[in-house]
């Protein structure tokens, strides 16, 4: 099919300045309208001329969005536009939430980082190549997934909970924010809602053209982590192709509050084997109780991976997430 | 045709382009500043960085219009009028550029890290290069470079 490249259609540039603005210019525009941050994932899909829309909303200029502010209750306030490296490097967050700092600081490149956002990572789309080449596949509103024929390359594909489309979400910090339990503050012209992390993401079972609850009109303004638990363990490790920079085939990220030698409770999140980030509950009830050491860790992954189903080229995903969730059990520090 | 106000280099720019510009079609077709090269054009091989603020990004996939009111430097702003800058002086000695189109996205990376940190370990220098791809060198001679500038530059 013939796709002009890199040339990016016009379009009517928005550059409001506060949130109130923002929000009533997203409203206006609805799915016409595109939501700016740092450009990493939007301008992919302008150069492929792919998605086109009528109008840019600009978040640039909305300076109330950036930053990172200490909470009443010593939680942390993180603003959408904060740039990755701004987290990665902050005090805060390193200190109380070493976990976020790690997953931001391995997205990407340098540069990628300096301009990337945090809200941009979060609701960023699928990497899945046929629909970003511009195939008209089930999450493009046709009515075929390109990933599932008995021929496809579907290497970086899901391996759980795919619902017709079997991409996954491609973030790195959100298995770390659902891991920490963060909570999702979202505006629109209506008000104020707030999602727990875990809650934010949503599968093509609910929404084959979403990766988050998020719907024309609504802004992500900022990511609330509750408090840091004392003591807690963490553990973040993504896979990928290359050493210098790739995303991930598989990640993980964990909190294991451990007291006593015994695990009281665990927080264990993959991304990269199914639609969305999933939480690997049963491998977290499974690990209570017991001493956070190889056999519990092996345990941890073996039930982690139940009921996975590999597709044509992507088996060794379920080694991977087996043995990343052994690691954030037996390894956590 | 929109109208840019630029600070590149520490020269003030003027320049009509249409709204949808990204800063290195800015400077590469409005500018004439060629050095910034469009590689991959979407943010994967690191060709088109530049300094802004301090920071390396990547030009390419930058709006023009968010670089207004910053300070842009570009591969053509590194030296001192005629004097090279150090990290250009040891690229040249130590034979870290053979084709050398992705040489100034990684002079421009180079320059950033060396800005904050006048000791950078040999991992340090890495990663801050991880953003950029050279398909000719092999890298260890960019990162002796390097190394090589930030003994001449540092403390
Ligand atoms: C070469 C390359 C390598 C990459 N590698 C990785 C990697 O290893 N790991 C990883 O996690 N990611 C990776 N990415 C993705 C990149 O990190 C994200 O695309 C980036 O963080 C997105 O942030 P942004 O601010 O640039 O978002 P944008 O591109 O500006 O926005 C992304 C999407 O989110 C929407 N959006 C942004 N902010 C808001 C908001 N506040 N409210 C509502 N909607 C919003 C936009 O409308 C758009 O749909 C890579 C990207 C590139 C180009
Ligand atoms: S996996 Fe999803 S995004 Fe990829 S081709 Fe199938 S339906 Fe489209």
């Amino acid at each position: 099919m013939a796709v002009i490249r890199d040339m990016i259609p016009p379009f009517e540039l928005f550059q409001p300045a506060g949130v109130d603005d923002a929000v009533r210019l997203m409203r206006e525009h609805g799915d016409k309208g595109w939501v700016l941050a740092g450009g990493l994932d939007t301008f992919d899909w302008f150069k492929d001329r792919i998605k086109r829309p009528e109008a840019v909303i600009d978040l640039g200029g909305v300076d109330e969005l950036k930053g990172i502010a200490v909470a009443d209750d010593g939680g942390l306030e993180i603003g959408a536009m904060t740039s990755l490296t701004d987290i990665a490097e902050n005090g805060d967050v390193r200190s109380g939430y070493p976990l976020l700092a790690d997953a931001a600081g391995l997205v990407a490149t340098p540069q990628i980082r300096n301009q990337g956002t945090l809200g941009g990572n979060i609701v960023q789309d699928t990497r899945c190549w046929y629909y970003r080449s511009g195939w008209p596949c089930y999450r493009a509103g046709g009515n075929i997934c390109y990933a599932a024929t008995p021929r496809s390359m579907n290497r970086e594909h899901c391996i759980m909970g795919a619902s017709r489309c079997v991409a996954v979400n491609p973030s790195d910090t959100a298995p770390a924010l659902i891991a920490l339990d963060a909570e999702m503050v979202v505006a629109s012209t209506s008000g104020e809602r707030t999602y727990t992390a875990e809650d934010f993401f949503i599968g093509p079972d609910i929404d084959i053209m979403r990766m988050t609850v998020l719907e024309p009109g609504d802004l992500l303004t900022r990511i609330v982590l509750p408090a840091p638990w004392s003591g807690a363990r963490w553990y973040f490790e993504k896979i990928r192709d290359r050493k210098a920079w790739d995303f991930s085939l598989v990640s993980v990220a964990s909190m294991v509050n451990v007291e006593g030698g015994m695990i009281q409770d665990a927080r264990i999140v993959v991304n990269g084997v199914a639609p969305c980030p999933v939480r690997a509950t049963a491998a977290e009830r499974a690990v209570r109780g017991r001493a956070p050491d190889d056999e519990t860790g092996q345990a941890a992954g073996e039930i982690a991976v139940r009921g996975a189903r590999a597709l044509r080229h992507n088996d060794y995903k379920i080694a991977l997430m087996r043995n990343l969730v052994k690691r954030s059990i037996r390894d956590a520090a | 045709m929109e109208v840019v106000r630029l600070r590149v280099n520490g020269d003030e720019r003027v320049c009509g382009v249409p709204a949808h510009y990204t800063l290195l079609e800015t400077l590469r077709y409005g500018l004439g500043l060629t050095g910034s090269k469009q590689g991959c054009d979407k943010g994967d091989c690191g060709a088109c960085t530049v300094i802004v603020d301090g920071r390396a990004i990547l030009s390419c996939i930058t709006p023009v219009w968010e670089a207004e009111g910053r300070e842009v430097r570009t591969v053509e702003g590194l030296a001192n009028g005629t004097e090279t800058h150090p990290v250009q002086d040891e690229f040249d000695l130590n034979g870290a550029a053979q084709c050398g189109f992705c040489t100034p996205g990684i002079l421009c990376s180079s320059v950033a890290l060396l800005d904050g940190n006048q000791s950078p370990t040999r991992e340090e220098i890495r990663k801050a290069l991880a953003g950029n791809l050279c398909r000719c060198t092999g890298y260890e001679k960019i990162y002796d470079a390097v190394e090589a500038a930030a003994a001449r530059l540092g403390p």
